[in-house]
């Protein structure tokens, strides 16, 4: 059995094809990001190597807003983890108390989760249309024809009008995560808090909360480091426009690449976005393990 | 007295009930009207949407909207190359995950906790990573603008998940089936197909909706990739189609329509089982 096991060609017949695209697709790849980072090029001809100065120029220097367009990521994931995960929470642990209508509620909420985010880019655009679009339709219609406005098409508003279709969109994968922890607490816990007369909030905050710790964190990973990499929707709706004022880091290393064909300086900002959401989920993961300690 | 109170409380229970489902009426509302907005516009002609009807229902549905987008704004085309893509990267990751799961999981080696350990750690990656040096690749190879420099990729990056999910499916699976299968002499490759696959089929079922819904809605390689027409998956046509129909309405709504009609129609059917394997994707140790 041992050797039928051990069978040496057979574990190769059976890893390679997996790990030969692994090392095509994703290993080599950052490893050449990584070095295209660290050279003076264009895009033809080769590079020169010049060290860190890529880097210099863009968080020293600040070349191109960079340190805006990660001011503006940085927002972003502080409105997921502060507005759209409380909202989550909140709808999760109303469903997960067993109201008529849980699954229904639950599946529609995570419509938006699945659709293509390049639909739901095109869709919000038509929304936000200053002409014709549902909000400044709705807000004629209720009286408050002075709130109409541009929305995407203004630098004043075009950040917040972006940041609405993202949160908007995961709040119910979030709710769903944190919905099915709260379901997976064993049934006496929360009999025993029911029958020593706890009030559904308190039993909320003392019990299950405390208890779904765990997947509170897997969700601001989540909602931090997606923040952080965004990229569909925003170039979809603004391509990071107008005059820059919704530009994330994302959006930034695409037109530095494929529209100024500028390779080392653009791999610069790849290598700067992967570096952020380690050290993000990094620090992430310490805090929730010292606030556990404690 | 105590009667009193007790109806007070009833009465007070009833209030909050009312509140909560309508807290949660409304954000239901929130969650679907837009999509529902897009069903209405899309069978909308211009001069209705124009002319103050944007909101309500429309006057007469104009179907045409959708022949429009399908064959002048070439949605059907971009339509029938997701799905050409997504299928193919179903199926290739499902067959080389699970063969490389087995292997992992089941076989004796030196290598494999190594090897585990790498795949896992690929879930970590942002695409973003590999964007330009992919791109350099493909185009050294003559490989743009092709179906495989969107295939690959796609596999590459959908293989982690689907290790870990099969990884941990098949670590509960009794060891005795494929243990007797293999003193009856059946071969290793022989006892995978016939006894491991079988077993495996709700985790390849888990697998394919992750995959589905991350190929099927992939935009950043596929508008890099791809810049011929014929090429185009539906991410990327769409647009295209929106830029060609900015002042139409209809065959742009239509158009989206389309392209969200498939992950709608496997949702219907399999609402738990897409939830489901969302969860699995996201509770990992």
């Amino acid at each position: 059995m041992d050797r039928v096991l051990g069978d040496k060609k057979a574990i190769f017949i059976f890893v390679f094809p997996a790990f030969v695209l692994f090392l095509c697709i994703i290993i080599l790849p950052i490893i050449f990001s990584g070095y295209y980072s660290l050279l003076e090029w264009g895009s033809v001809g080769k590079g020169t190597f010049v060290g860190l100065r890529n880097y210099i120029e863009l968080i020293v220097n600040n070349g191109d807003g960079f340190r805006e367009s990660v001011l503006n990521s940085v927002i972003l994931a502080g409105l997921s983890v502060f507005v759209q995960l409380p909202m989550a929470l909140a709808i999760a642990l109303i469903l997960a108390t067993g109201v008529k209508g849980e699954g229904f509620f639950r599946s529609t909420y995570f419509i938006p989760v699945i659709v293509s985010t390049v639909v739901i880019g095109h869709l919000w655009m038509k929304i936000y249309n200053p002409q014709y679009g549902l909000l400044n339709a709705f807000l004629t219609n209720i009286g408050l024809e002075s709130w109409k406005g541009e929305w995407i098409g203004s630098e004043d508003t075009a950040l917040t009008a972006v940041f609405v279709p993202l949160i908007w969109q995961y709040i119910g994968y979030h709710m769903l995560l944190m919905y099915a922890a709260i379901k997976s607490i064993p049934q006496d816990i929360m009999e025993a808090a029911k029958i020593d007369g706890a009030s559904p909030l308190k039993t909320a905050l003392s019990i299950t909360i405390p208890l779904i710790k765990p997947i509170i964190e897997v969700c601001v990973v989540f909602a931090v480091t997606g923040s952080l990499k965004t990229f569909d929707l925003i170039y979809v709706l603004t391509g990071g426009g107008p005059m820059h004022a919704t530009e994330v880091p994302s959006t930034l290393m695409f037109n530095t690449i494929f529209h100024r064909n500028m390779y080392g300086y653009g791999s610069s900002i790849a290598i700067f976005i992967i570096a952020e959401c380690l050290l993000f989920t990094i620090v992430i993961q310490r805090l929730f393990r010292v606030k556990g300690e404690t | 007295m105590n009667k009193s109170k007790n109806t007070f409380n009833a009465k007070k229970i009833s209030i909050g009930k009312i509140l909560l489902y309508a807290f949660l009426g409304v954000f239901a509302f929130i969650q679907i009207y837009p999509f529902l907005w897009l069903v209405l516009f899309s069978l909308k002609s211009n001069n209705e949407i124009f002319g103050g009807n944007i909101a309500g229902l429309p006057e007469a549905f104009l179907w045409e909207n959708y022949k429009t987008a399908l064959v002048n704004g070439k949605v059907g085309l971009y339509f029938m190359n997701s799905v050409f893509v997504t299928a193919v990267t179903i199926v290739i990751t499902s067959i080389i995950s699970g063969m490389a799961a087995y292997a992992i999981e089941r076989m004796k080696w030196k290598f494999s906790k190594v090897m585990l350990v790498m795949f896992l750690l690929g879930m970590m990656i942002p695409i973003h990573a590999a964007l330009l040096p992919l791109f350099i690749f493909f185009a050294k190879i003559k490989q743009l603008n092709s179906y495989w420099s969107l295939i690959l990729p796609y596999v590459g990056f959908a293989m982690p998940m689907a290790m870990y999910i099969l990884v941990g499916f098949l670590k509960g699976i009794p060891k005795e089936m494929e243990e007797s299968s293999l003193l009856d002499g059946c071969t290793i490759y022989g006892t995978f197909t016939r006894i491991i696959v079988p077993m495996l089929k709700p985790a390849i079922a888990t697998v394919s909706i992750f995959t589905f819904l991350s190929a099927w809605n992939e935009l950043m390689f596929a508008n890099t990739f791809i810049s011929k027409v014929q090429f185009k998956t539906l991410t990327v046509g769409l647009n295209n189609m929106v830029g060609q129909y900015t002042t139409q309405w209809g065959p742009v709504g239509a158009g989206l329509v389309i392209a969200t009609l498939p992950t709608l129609i496997i949702y219907c059917f399999m609402s738990n089982e897409v939830q489901r394997s969302l969860i699995t994707g996201a509770v990992k140790g």
